[in-house]
């Protein structure tokens, strides 16, 4: 292993951006995956496009729409600037990029939970007097943690993993947005730089089996608590 | 309780349109797969609004399409029973029966979870996984939640039909018990007619969305006989059994039943098919069937050509169903005696 202090930097500062684009993105998600599945209204396969759209477009794409909604002419930027907060090549934009790109995968995985919770549940709920909020947070929440913890879990992974949005609207500032990602992508650019690159891809790899490991795992478990 | 109905609702290409007042604490809602007696339900409990038409409950306004009200179904306070227990798997036995009950305003809780737990016997369930019960632990859990939500109406949504045939019959005394000692008056929706000469005094029979009558449970069984595969099912409920030379007797009418599949020193619910009894006018000398009863035409009713003779034996009655030109060659008419016999191996025990 061959980690230079910036590299630990850059691992740092990934973990800080998966962890803070998820915790955003979770009530978001979990509002989106509620009215996506349990509410009827008219354009709801906008909706369902609109979501899933990060999917398949190309986060440089996503990157440049950023960029531009929160750049100098932007309405967000414009927001932004009003309230005195710093943005766009700041970790704070990383944070927007990652969760835009990883929110489809956030929902999807809520909303498979809760597709797969029986009505009758909801309806037993009701005539036993809770209201739909009340439903909502003792019976549609726990019994979708699991879709809960997949999706958050993948996205983190997603987070981890993000490239393309993120060098447009925070850059590559060593120290300041570098990530895992971007790092390995200046070694490779460097004619001196594959063990440093190789190391980082080592640390890339471990990350992301652990965090699928520990999916697997919490998946499991969840599975025989409900079994016995 | 007063239920009032009078909606209208499309589902698909299914229409369901109803009108329809009844009193009465146990009633039925009758009907076959399909003929809508859940859709009415849910719309009762509020879980589904119908397009038009108005909802009352003891003269409250439940859904008023006019009106433009629609309580929702947590003010309503109708709890239902499901097919499945439908018991919440994320939290405990106990979770679940006190899921209602800690959602009441204080002044509501007049039914007490002991209370609940002492007549459904649930004490030995309560640290059990909710995984752990059998089906039939499962719905009497479900009963005691529902029941705890000390609702105005309860409504069992074919209650038993998940259950098999044993079951079924050791949850029936629960269902009535908790709604005859807490006061609660219920809606019993099933397609079973034996369950429903077993839970109800009166019955909406349903077909394909539509009201066909308001009736009892037994007229509906008697106008039903010709047609239904295994004619009219005569409900016994037996107990205090002889045993002797391997047949059950049972003290019935003014003499006895004699029974092959018995138990002895408990009650127990036997069925009889209306054809499963032969009628003589005279005493044959011998016959194999066990049992030949002397008994007195008390009525006679028509059911599609066919005729239901109703027996009857010191204060009990059994119908025997024979095609009418037995009828008129035996010269039944209301007042003679008939001999009956049954074989004691016609009876099926339930539980």
């Amino acid at each position: 292993m061959n980690l230079s202090p910036q590299d630990i930097t850059a691992i740092a500062l990934s973990m800080k951006i998966a962890v803070s684009a998820t915790l955003l993105s979770l009530p978001f998600g979990f509002a989106t995956a509620w009215v996506m599945v349990f509410r009827n209204f008219r354009g709801k396969v906008l909706l369902e496009v609109l979501v899933n759209l990060p999917l398949t477009l190309p986060p440089v794409v996503i990157g440049y729409f950023l960029l531009l909604f929160f750049g100098r002419n932007g309405w967000g930027g414009a927001l932004l600037r009003a309230a005195g907060i710093e943005f766009i090549f700041t970790w704070k934009a990383a944070v927007v990029a990652s969760a835009t790109v990883g929110f489809p995968l956030l929902v999807r995985s809520i909303r498979l939970g809760m597709e797969s919770i029986d009505r009758q549940f909801l309806q037993a709920s009701r005539s036993l007097g809770a209201t739909w909020y009340d439903t909502l947070a003792s019976v549609i929440l726990p019994l979708s943690f699991r879709g809960i913890i997949a999706g958050s879990s993948l996205m983190f992974a997603r987070s981890l993993g993000e490239f393309g949005a993120t060098i447009i609207v925070a850059g590559n500032i060593p120290g300041v947005t570098q990530t895992i990602p971007l790092a390995i992508y200046d070694y490779a650019s460097s004619p001196t730089g594959t063990s440093m690159a190789l190391s980082l891809c080592a640390v890339s790899v471990s990350l992301s089996v652990g965090i699928l490991l520990l999916h697997e795992v919490i998946g499991k478990k969840l599975e025989i608590r409900r079994n016995t | 309780m007063k239920l009032g109905i009078d909606i209208e609702k499309r589902l698909g290409n299914f229409s369901l349109s109803m009108r329809a007042e009844v009193s009465g604490e146990r009633i039925g809602i009758f009907g076959a797969s399909g003929s809508g007696k859940s859709s009415l339900v849910h719309m009762i409990a509020g879980l589904t609004a119908p397009d038009s038409g108005e909802l009352y409950l003891d003269g409250t306004c439940l859904f008023s399409s006019r009106q433009r009200i629609n309580i929702a179904p947590e003010k309503r306070r109708i709890a239902i029973v499901f097919q499945q227990a439908m018991l919440f798997p994320h939290i405990s036995v106990k979770a679940n029966l006190l899921y209602g009950y800690r959602r009441l305003l204080p002044e509501n809780r007049k039914i007490s979870p002991e209370a609940i737990i002492e007549v459904l016997n649930l004490q030995d369930l309560l640290d059990r996984g909710v995984n752990n019960l059998s089906g039939g632990e499962k719905q009497r859990v479900a009963l005691g939640r529902a029941v705890l939500a000390n609702p105005r109406l309860l409504v069992m949504d074919e209650p038993l039909s998940a259950l098999d045939d044993s079951l079924r019959y050791q949850i029936i005394p629960y269902l009535k018990s908790v709604s005859e000692e807490f006061r609660i008056p219920y809606l019993f929706i099933s397609h079973s007619l034996s369950e429903m000469q077993l839970m109800a005094d009166q019955v909406l029979v349903m077909n394909n969305g539509n009201l066909t009558c308001i009736s009892t449970p037994d007229d509906v069984a008697r106008a039903g006989m010709a047609r239904s595969p295994r004619g009219y099912l005569n409900l016994l409920r037996l107990d205090s059994a002889m045993y002797r030379d391997g047949l059950f007797h049972y003290p019935w009418g003014d003499g006895s039943l004699i029974i092959s599949d018995g138990k002895p020193d408990s009650e127990s619910l036997f069925e009889l098919s209306s054809r499963d009894i032969i009628l003589f006018k005279q005493h044959p000398e011998a016959i194999s069937a066990r049992n030949l009863l002397e008994c007195t035409v008390a009525e006679m009713f028509d059911s599609d050509g066919r005729k239901g003779i109703v027996l009857r034996s010191g204060g009990s009655t059994l119908v025997a169903e024979i095609v009418h030109s037995a009828a008129v060659d035996l010269g039944i008419s209301p007042g003679s005696t008939m001999f009956a016999a049954i074989k004691a191996s016609a009876f099926r025990r339930l539980g």
